[in-house]
């Protein structure tokens, strides 16, 4: 598989960062960086991630089916994933959810026909004094109300670009 | 940046330089008197920085207040495999943001405090391990890692001392059994993170079965002030036996929720009251979970204490990770206390049955109960359940599900009773949804 040279130059230095013979350590790290590149952890990445880490594709596959954020299948381009954990409950975290899942028309790990959103219900995301919150792929959002989420779908859907 | 406004009350130590204009940077930290405790430490004897931390009475700022001190001291120094430092930024423990305040505002604060722990136990090689979803961390600490590097904090022959350290970022994928040590080591080493039998503890067979000193990030954060000012000084700002001060995140029916640095011992009520500004709407207060969501539970007439370690162990809960849910009268505890296990339920990493089993039929109950298709056995039964749970796991997830579901069923056991056979009575307001 090839990637891009970002990225390559991030499996290296990744790569650089563990003892020689501990290359497994860079499972992890390796399938999520791929995965936000890719779109999703495939069959192909599976093989890739395997040799470059030195063992087998099975043992790659157990790791994905453990940790949340690895998925098997791509996820919409903005990957809404709001908390409904306790501090966000308190504050209104479980109707956000609610009205989001209304307004995409979609519920928890489903996409949008157009692929341009997905939706996921998450556990606690850190944001737990500035409640409720969400994060759109990897960018926080505090403080969140039905409103503002409904401006934030508005803005996303107007720009152009990549997952990231 | 600051998502909330300071408070007066204050005690400004680990964050300091939050909010000062570019405080991620080297530049920013050293101006503010950063790596000083570095070139102190690397001029003491390990013994000496060792006798620091103990007298600073610094404990575990993950949850468990183990003293640090100690836990550095059970490293075996003469060992001949390499050793490893490692702090867990697998920040998970619902209710608790503080370590994502501590990288984004001061990653070279971090950085040092690592650096001291290495020179204490003679290790060259350190690992950051960040929540996933803390991904823009990992870039803030990459660049702090690189720029230390470059000014030769990091690196071979550290400020020609000869002493070598090198660090690194490794991030996880969303496992909240991850942010416990050996799940975290697991994950490390590239596996399903799965918690390993201890002893061995992480200090004598950690990281690649080699010595390891894994603390919290904010317990790193705490080194250097305690080595830069002396540890007395350190202790002096808290109670007997709990030094320091501590990041407190309020979060829930607070006026002024937020992150605030308070000393050690700070009186729990004062900390709604004054710091968060009491409860919205002249409400009352009906409970706190004091220390994320694995704290048992306390009902607000038990609030009036102070905010340590050993406080909160007398008064049956736990000063944890220092998340502070503060809960109003409106409050509906079977809600709050069904959406704390389906937390565990989901995040059980499924390796020792009472919990795996446990936490997924607590869930069932307690969703049942909710709903109002309740009987008046599933109540004792909630609470035989979480006794069949406690002490039988490998790490002690278990028991963090086991704890606030006993206190939740004894203390508020009317509020359970009263949803048998009918809706929720505390479907007061917009604010509160059924889960």
């Amino acid at each position: 598989m090839t990637f891009s040279p970002e990225l390559e130059a991030r499996f290296e230095k990744l790569l650089a960062s563990y003892p020689e013979d501990r290359r497994r350590s860079a499972v992890v790290p390796m399938l999520l960086y791929a995965q936000d590149e890719v779109g999703s952890v495939t069959p192909e990445l599976i093989q890739e991630v395997a040799r470059r880490t030195g063992i087998t594709p099975l043992q790659v596959d157990e790791v994905v089916s453990y940790y949340s954020m690895l998925r098997r299948k791509p996820l919409g381009k903005h990957h809404i994933q709001i908390c409904t954990n306790v501090s966000c409950l308190l504050l209104g975290g479980a109707g956000l959810w609610e009205h989001a899942c209304r307004k995409l028309g979609i519920s928890h790990q489903q996409v949008t026909p157009d692929g341009q959103f997905s939706l996921e219900e998450v556990e606690c995301i850190g944001a737990c004094s500035w409640a409720p919150a969400l994060q759109v792929n990897y960018d926080f959002h505090h403080q969140m109300t039905p409103e503002k989420l409904d401006q934030l779908i508005e803005n996303l859907r107007k720009l152009p670009g990549s997952r990231l | 940046m600051l998502y909330n406004e300071p408070s007066p009350l204050e005690v400004k130590v680990l964050t300091k330089r939050f909010g000062l204009p570019n405080s991620s940077s080297i530049d920013t930290y050293l101006a503010t008197g950063g790596y000083q405790a570095l070139r102190k430490a690397l001029q003491m004897t390990p013994e000496q920085v060792l006798e620091e931390l103990k007298t600073s009475n610094l404990r575990g700022r993950g949850g468990a207040g183990f003293p640090t001190g100690m836990k550095w001291s059970f490293v075996p120094r003469g060992s001949g495999k390499p050793k490893y430092i490692v702090a867990n930024a697998d920040e998970s423990e619902p209710g608790t943001c503080k370590d994502r305040l501590l990288i984004e505002n001061d990653p070279h604060q971090l950085l040092e405090g690592m650096l001291i722990a290495a020179r204490v136990v003679d290790a060259h090689r350190g690992y950051v391990y960040v929540r996933g979803e803390y991904r823009y961390l990992i870039d803030i600490l990459d660049r702090a890692i690189a720029e230390a590097r470059d000014r030769g904090y990091l690196g071979q022959n550290i400020l020609g001392t000869g002493f070598d350290f090198e660090a690194a970022t490794h991030t996880g994928a969303g496992a909240y059994e991850c942010g416990e040590e050996s799940a975290l080591l697991e994950s490390l080493e590239g596996r399903r993170g799965i918690p390993r039998i201890r002893p061995p503890f992480p200090a004598v067979a950690g990281l690649y079965q080699s010595p390891t000193v894994l603390n919290n990030v904010e317990s790193f954060c705490a080194v250097p002030a305690i080595v830069a000012g002396g540890g007395s000084a350190f202790a002096a700002l808290g109670t007997p036996k709990n030094g320091g001060t501590r990041l407190f995140c309020l979060s829930g029916h607070v006026n002024r929720p937020g992150v605030y640095e308070l000393p050690m011992g700070f009186n729990l009520l004062r900390m709604i009251e004054e710091v968060g500004g009491g409860i919205p709407g002249g409400r009352k207060l009906k409970a706190v979970i004091p220390g994320g969501s694995s704290c048992p539970v306390l009902k607000a007439a038990e609030c009036d204490l102070a905010m340590d370690f050993d406080t909160l162990a007398k008064a049956g809960s736990m000063l944890g990770s220092g998340g502070v849910i503060v809960m109003d009268e409106g409050t509906c505890m079977v809600q709050v206390m069904l959406r704390i296990m389906r937390f565990y339920a989901h995040e059980s990493c499924g390796w020792c049955i009472p919990c795996r089993e446990g936490t997924l039929w607590l869930r069932k109950i307690l969703a049942r109960l909710h709903a109002g298709g309740g009987v008046p056995d599933d109540i004792p039964l909630l609470g035989e359940l979480a006794m069949s749970m406690l002490g039988r796991t490998f790490c002690p997830l278990g028991d963090a599900a086991a704890l606030p579901m006993l206190s939740f069923v004894g203390k508020f056991r009317d509020e359970f009773e009263a949803h048998l056979g009918g809706p929720c009575p505390f479907q007061r307001d917009d604010r509160l949804v059924a889960v």
